[in-house]
């Protein structure tokens, strides 16, 4: 078990390098079970990648060598006995662009168990209860109910989004990472998305990147803020924005940079 | 400037219209150069269908070749022709479109796959004759296959394997990445990824590629007549099933050559018959293969 057992996801000295660029430079920190973090800083910071870390998507992208510890839960997501398929079934993403997949909406919320249940699970009851369930929690029930055959593609785009967080939610997941999750939606759709972010924590561990400094302030616990692969501060929000520690960080909150 | 006069301004000078000139010019050029493309085609197939008026009906497709091939219709030709296509197709489609998937879902780029690729480019490149000799070398004699329709539509395969696979990959490559990222998120592996969203979603390209090759294997001459197709072959009038796959058959392609240049006293009108023939076939293949592309793609939205 990890020595802190209220930290969601523990990194040790992570260094990231596609191919020769290095990416991350020793990041080191904990997040905490149950809260919204987020991940702030200019673009090209690697606020991303090391999103992409935590259920180690980035090795999909291409090529990447990752040294360091990230525990999840306690474990080391790096240890060689570590399931890929597992991991990420417990650590789900949602992207800037919502992507539904070219399936129903009830696919679409099912496709997670049509991946990983066998047997009694896939079961038309148990599928059936999963989207009830899946989609009230997004608040998305009451709207889509009566057209669940619908594709998905068809959708508003914050209506889109919050399929796609519920997409995950079928598998249980620990961890949810967003990224840049309201970029692509008007006013009102980053409301909703917030909203839904504020029910979900709590039973999940949020981690969110956002280029959207307000956002960062309104909609997280704490912040993090990185700059050129390395993390200069974190801490409470409230803190980062009204006391922050480090001159950098000051300089990019004040909009000197960025 | 301020010396122009207001009611001058934003008006055509000399320089502009120097421009409007070239402009003009060139756009003629290059509509001239689209519409010479056109009109060959045209002249073509014109004179093709009026040469071949006499010919064209139901008989001379059903019918076989008579008096020594300088009558009759081309019955034996046009079955070959279809054995030879189907045959080749059932080999290289399945063969080329897992070759295609694996290329491009799994493969990493290493000197292997490297290898693969460039091997596959370089296929693609191969005159037809060299098929034929190759084709002839390895099914005829290696493989002890003799001259047969088993060996030409192997030849065939071969042909058109590299133009399916690169195909077949540009389907796959047009599914936007962004559901392989939804599905890698929620920990599908990547046989659920293809099998659930990457296959269904490029089924439409991937059909067309192949069946576009329909008129490429129909088409080739040389492939065929190193490997298993004669001048004649004696078949029954609307025989479905006329030839055992380790015999020789006819072709479309290879009998008109035979009628156009080797047979003295042919009915002028039968050559152009059968190369009408054989373009309706070409544009028969296309024609559904472009309604498959369009059905499909209106399933699909994204």
């Amino acid at each position: 078990m990890s020595d802190l057992p209220d930290h969601s996801i523990t990194a040790r000295d992570v260094n990231l390098w596609y191919g020769k660029f290095q990416a991350l430079r020793d990041v080191t920190l904990n997040i905490k079970h149950g809260l919204i973090t987020s991940l702030i800083g200019p673009s090209g910071c690697g606020k991303t990648t090391l999103l992409r870390c935590f259920n180690r998507v980035n090795e999909r992208y291409g090529y990447v060598t990752t040294k360091g510890e990230i525990h999840l839960l306690g474990k080391n997501i790096y240890d060689p006995d570590v399931s890929l398929i597992e991991l990420r079934k417990s650590v789900g993403m949602v992207f800037q662009r919502p992507n539904p997949l070219p399936l129903s909406i009830y696919e679409n919320v099912v496709f997670g168990l049509r991946v990983h249940a066998e047997g009694e699970a896939l079961r038309r009851s148990a599928l059936d209860e999963a989207v009830e369930k899946a989609l009230t929690e997004v608040n998305l029930w009451h709207d889509l109910k009566d057209r669940l055959d619908h594709k998905a593609i068809g959708l508003q785009l914050e209506q889109q989004q919050k399929l796609c967080i519920a997409r995950l939610l079928p598998l249980k997941p620990e961890i949810i990472l967003m990224d840049e999750p309201c970029s692509a939606l008007d006013v009102e759709g980053t409301a909703a998305i917030e909203e839904l972010m504020f029910s979900l924590k709590g039973r999940y561990t949020l981690v969110i990147v956002t280029h959207n400094m307000a956002q960062a302030r309104r909609a997280s616990d704490e912040c993090i803020f990185m700059l050129l692969g390395k993390m200069i501060e974190h801490s409470r929000t409230e803190d980062l924005f009204l006391a922050p520690s480090d001159p950098k960080t000051a300089e990019y909150i004040e909009g000197r940079y960025g | 400037m301020n010396a122009l006069p207001a009611s001058s301004r934003f008006t055509e000078t000399p320089a502009v219209r120097r421009k409007l000139r070239q402009e003009a010019l060139a756009k003629w050029i290059f509509c001239a150069m689209a519409a010479a493309m056109v009109v060959p085609l045209l002249l073509i197939v014109g004179y093709l269908v009026v040469r071949a008026a006499p010919s064209l009906n139901l008989e001379f497709l059903l019918e076989v070749p008579k008096r020594g091939m300088t009558e009759g219709g081309i019955w034996p030709a046009l079955i070959g022709t279809l054995y030879l296509v189907f045959i080749s197709l059932a080999v290289s489609a399945p063969i080329g479109i897992l070759a295609a998937v694996y290329l491009n879902e799994y493969a990493r780029d290493n000197w292997f796959n490297r290898v693969i690729n460039l091997a596959v480019i370089n296929l693609a490149g191969v005159p037809s004759i060299v098929h034929a000799l190759f084709g002839l070398g390895a099914f005829v004699y290696a493989a002890r296959f003799g001259y047969s329709i088993i060996s030409a539509s192997l030849t065939l395969a071969i042909m058109t394997l590299p133009v399916i696979i690169a195909s077949t990959r540009e389907a796959l490559a047009s599914v936007p990445r962004s559901f392989r990222e939804a599905c890698w998120n929620v920990g599908a592996t990547r046989w659920q990824t293809i099998k659930a969203i990457v296959l269904p979603n490029s089924i439409s390209g991937i059909l067309t590629g192949v069946i576009l090759q329909v008129s490429r294997a129909a088409g080739e001459t040389a492939p065929v007549m190193f490997t298993g197709v004669v001048f004649f072959k004696s078949v029954e009038r609307g025989d479905l099933l006329p030839y055992y796959l380790n015999e020789q058959c006819m072709a479309l392609s290879m009998h008109l050559y035979t009628i156009s240049t080797q047979v003295p006293g042919v009915q002028p009108s039968i050559p152009f018959a059968t190369a009408v023939v054989l373009l309706a076939l070409v544009v028969i293949v296309n024609a559904t293969a472009i309604s498959l592309r369009v059905y499909l793609r209106s399933r699909k939205k994204w």
